[in-house]
C-alpha cells in the first residue's frame, strides 16, 4: 500500500465569481422558455409513438376488435336462425371486451414502465411539476386510446351492418350508432385511464396489469358462483356493475334488466377514474420518485 | 450555485443524509466524495427535487428545483446511465427531454454529436454498453447547455479514452464558468478532476476544503531508504539530526523530502545504499483514514483500517521477520 503514488496534479486555483448578479456564472445562448403544459404533452407524444410496446398492444386491439367483430359478424350472417329484429351492432361487443387488456396494459405502461426503468427520474428532472406530467401522460394516452378505438369500433360496427343488412336486423337508431361508437369508444379510453392512473400508484407494471384484469374479470366470475340464495343481491350488483356488462349497456343487451342503463356505465367510469386520478396526483406529489 | 442548509433524509429509522451544509459554486469542480451508500446519490436526487428532504433545505441560485420555469436549461443533471427506456432510441430519449422544456431539436443533434453517439442515435438504448449508456446519460445533461451541471459517478463504466474525455469535458465546462458537481467514490479521480471537495460518510459532512489544502494536509511525503550497512546509516543520519524510522526488516524510513540530503550524507561516509526513494502516502488512504469510521459496507478481510504514514509496518514484514 505504500507503493510509490504517480504525483498528484496541482489543483487549479478556485477562480473568483464574477461580479454583478447575486449568481453569476454561464449564461447559455439558448433562448429560455418557460414551460408549459403543452411541452410535457409534446414530450409524452414523442415518449408513445417511439416505443414498440404502444404498436404491440395497440396492433393487437385492432386485431381483437376488427377481426373478432367481423369473424362474429360472419357466423351469424351464415346461420340459418332468424335475426330479424336484433340489432347488428351488438356483435361489436366480443371484440371489444378483449381489446380493452390491450388498453388496459397501455394505460398501466404508460406509466409504470418509467418506474421500472428509472425512466421516471429523468422525465421528473426534466419536469419537475409532477401533476403536469401525469396531466401530460393522461392527455396525450386518452387522445391515442380514444381515436384508436373509436375508429376500430366504427369500422367494425359499419361491417356489421353491411353484412347483416339483408336479414331482416333493424336500422340502427342515431343514439344506437353514438353508443356503439362514440360511447363505447370513451368508456374504454377511460378504463385505460383508470388503468394509467392505477400504473402510477403501484408504479410495477405487471401487477398494476394484474389488478386492472383482476378488477374487470373478477366480479362477474365471482357472481357466476354464488348459489347461496341469502347473497343473491350482491350477485345481482355484482353482475350488473361488472365492467363487461357496463360495456355490454353500450349495446342495450345488459345482463339483468334493472341496475345501469342508457349512458350510465360512462359516468360510472368517469367517477371511478377522477377518484384514482385524485389519488394518484396526492400520491406522486407526496412520495418520493 | 447550489446551497444545502441542514439537508437531512430519513427512510423510516435509517439516516441517509445527516445535516448537510455546503455551497457549490460556480466556476469550479466541486467532488462530492463518500464511500458506497454515503448518501451522495440521496443527496444529489434531493437537490433536483425527486427525492423530498425530512429537514433542512436545497436551494439552486435561491430557488428550489421545482420553482425553476426551465430546468434543463438550468440544471443539466446525470444521475443513473441505465434509466432510460430501452425501447426507445437513442435520439427518440433525447428528442423528448428537449421538447419538455421547449429546446430546440437541433440541440439533440449537437450533443449527440458532442458525447460521439451520432452514429447510434437511431439505435435503441437497451443495447447500448454502460459506456455508451453514461455517454447518453451526459447528452442528456448537457441538452439545455446548463449553468449548472451534476454528475452522479460519471466515469463509471468508460474505458480510459471516456475517463479521459469526460476529464476534459468536466474541466472546460467549469472553465466556461458553470457549476460542475461532480460524485465519486475514488480519491484518485477527484484528484484529477476537482478543485474542491466535499466529503462524506455515512450522510454526515467530513471535509468541505479546497483540492490543494486537502493535498496539502493529507499527502504525506517521506523517503525509503534500503541499505545493507544500516547501523552507520543510522548513526550518520542520527548525527545531522535526522529521525528514522525502522520500517519493516531493512527498510528505513524519513519523514519528508530529505532525499538528496541523505544521499550526500551516505556519498560522504561512503555507505552503500540499495535504494533512496521518495515516496508520497496516497490521497486514496488519507480518504480511507477520513472515512474509516463511517464506511457503511466493511469487508471483513480481518484487517483494520490501516493507518498511513512512515510509522507504518510494510504488508507482511512481520511474518518474514519471524
Amino acid at each position: 500500500m505504500s507503493t510509490p503514488q504517480p504525483p498528484m496534479p496541482q489543483a487549479a486555483p478556485d477562480r473568483q465569481a464574477a461580479p454583478g448578479s447575486p449568481y453569476p456564472g454561464y449564461t447559455s445562448p439558448i433562448p429560455v422558455v418557460r414551460t408549459t403544459l403543452w411541452h410535457a404533452v409534446a414530450s409524452e407524444w414523442t415518449k408513445i409513438r417511439s416505443v414498440r410496446s404502444t404498436m404491440w398492444t395497440l396492433g393487437v386491439f385492432v386485431l381483437l376488435v376488427v377481426g373478432i367483430g367481423l369473424l362474429a359478424g360472419a357466423v351469424v350472417a351464415g346461420s340459418s336462425p332468424d335475426v330479424s329484429g336484433a340489432n347488428p351492432l351488438e356483435l361489436g361487443f366480443f371484440g371489444l371486451l378483449l381489446g380493452s387488456m390491450c388498453v388496459i396494459t397501455l394505460g398501466v405502461l404508460t406509466t409504470a414502465s418509467e418506474y421500472g426503468t428509472g425512466m421516471i427520474r429523468t422525465t421528473m428532472v426534466a419536469c419537475p411539476n409532477r401533476g403536469r406530467v401525469l396531466a401530460a401522460k393522461a392527455i396525450v394516452f386518452f387522445l391515442v386510446a380514444f381515436v384508436v378505438t373509436l375508429v376500430s369500433a366504427s369500422l367494425v360496427a359499419l361491417a356489421h351492418v353491411a353484412m347483416l343488412e339483408g336479414d331482416g336486423v333493424l336500422e340502427p337508431s342515431g343514439e344506437e350508432w353514438l353508443k356503439a361508437t362514440v360511447g363505447v369508444s370513451l368508456y374504454i379510453a377511460l378504463l385505460g385511464l383508470l388503468s394509467l392512473a392505477v400504473g402510477s400508484v403501484i408504479r410495477h407494471s405487471a401487477g398494476a396489469i394484474t389488478i386492472m384484469i383482476g378488477a374487470v374479470l373478477a366480479p362477474l366470475v365471482i357472481a357466476l358462483f354464488m348459489f347461496s340464495q341469502s347473497l343473491k343481491d350482491v350477485q345481482q350488483a355484482l353482475f350488473e356493475y361488472s365492467i363487461p356488462n357496463q360495456l355490454s349497456i353500450f349495446y342495450a343487451n345488459s345482463l339483468t334488466d334493472s341496475g345501469p342503463s342508457g349512458w350510465d356505465p360512462l359516468w360510472i367510469m368517469l367517477g371511478l377514474t377522477a377518484v384514482a386520478f385524485a389519488g394518484a396526483f396526492a400520491l406522486l406529489e407526496k412520495r418520493d420518485v | 450555485m447550489i446551497e444545502l442548509e441542514g439537508l437531512s433524509k430519513r427512510y423510516g429509522e435509517k439516516v441517509a443524509v445527516n445535516n448537510l451544509t455546503f455551497t457549490v459554486r460556480p466556476g469550479i469542480i466541486t467532488g462530492f466524495l463518500g464511500p458506497n451508500g454515503a448518501g451522495k446519490s440521496t443527496t444529489m436526487r434531493m437537490v433536483l427535487g425527486l427525492d423530498r428532504p425530512t429537514a433542512g433545505d436545497v436551494r439552486i441560485d435561491g430557488r428550489h428545483y421545482d420553482q425553476l420555469k426551465d430546468p434543463l436549461t438550468y440544471v443539466g443533471a446525470l444521475l443513473d446511465a441505465k434509466a432510460v427506456h430501452g425501447g426507445r432510441s437513442a435520439f427518440n430519449h433525447l428528442l423528448c427531454l428537449a421538447q419538455a422544456n421547449g429546446i430546440p431539436a437541433r440541440r439533440v443533434h449537437e450533443v449527440l454529436d458532442t458525447v460521439g453517439l451520432t452514429a447510434v442515435a437511431k439505435k435503441k438504448a437497451k443495447g447500448f454498453s454502460l459506456g455508451m449508456a453514461q455517454r447518453l446519460g451526459i447528452a442528456a445533461a448537457l441538452l439545455g447547455d446548463p449553468r449548472i451541471l451534476m454528475f452522479d459517478e460519471p466515469v463509471n463504466g468508460l474505458d480510459p479514452e471516456g475517463i479521459h474525455w469526460i476529464r476534459n469535458l468536466m474541466k472546460s465546462l467549469a472553465a466556461q464558468g458553470r457549476t460542475v458537481f461532480v460524485s465519486s467514490h475514488l480519491m484518485s479521480e477527484m484528484a484529477l478532476t476537482a478543485d474542491h471537495l466535499v466529503v462524506i460518510g455515512q450522510g454526515r459532512l467530513l471535509a468541505d476544503t479546497s483540492m490543494a489544502d486537502f493535498i496539502a494536509r493529507n499527502s504525506h511525503s517521506y523517503v525509503r531508504i534500503r541499505t545493507p550497512q544500516r547501523e552507520r546509516l543510522l548513526d550518520v543520519l542520527g548525527g545531522a539530526g535526522i529521525t528514522v524510522v525502522e520500517s519493516g526488516a531493512a527498510v528505513l524510513e524519513v519523514d519528508g523530502d530529505k532525499s538528496e540530503a541523505i544521499g550526500e550524507l551516505a556519498a560522504q561516509h561512503r555507505i552503500v545504499l540499495h535504494e533512496l526513494s521518495p515516496q508520497q502516502a496516497s490521497l486514496e488512504e488519507a480518504f480511507m483514514r477520513l472515512t474509516a469510521g463511517s464506511v457503511e459496507y466493511h469487508a471483513h478481510d480481518g484487517q483494520p483500517p490501516a493507518p498511513a504514514g512512515p510509522q507504518r509496518q510494510q504488508w507482511g514484514g512481520e511474518w518474514r521477520k519471524g
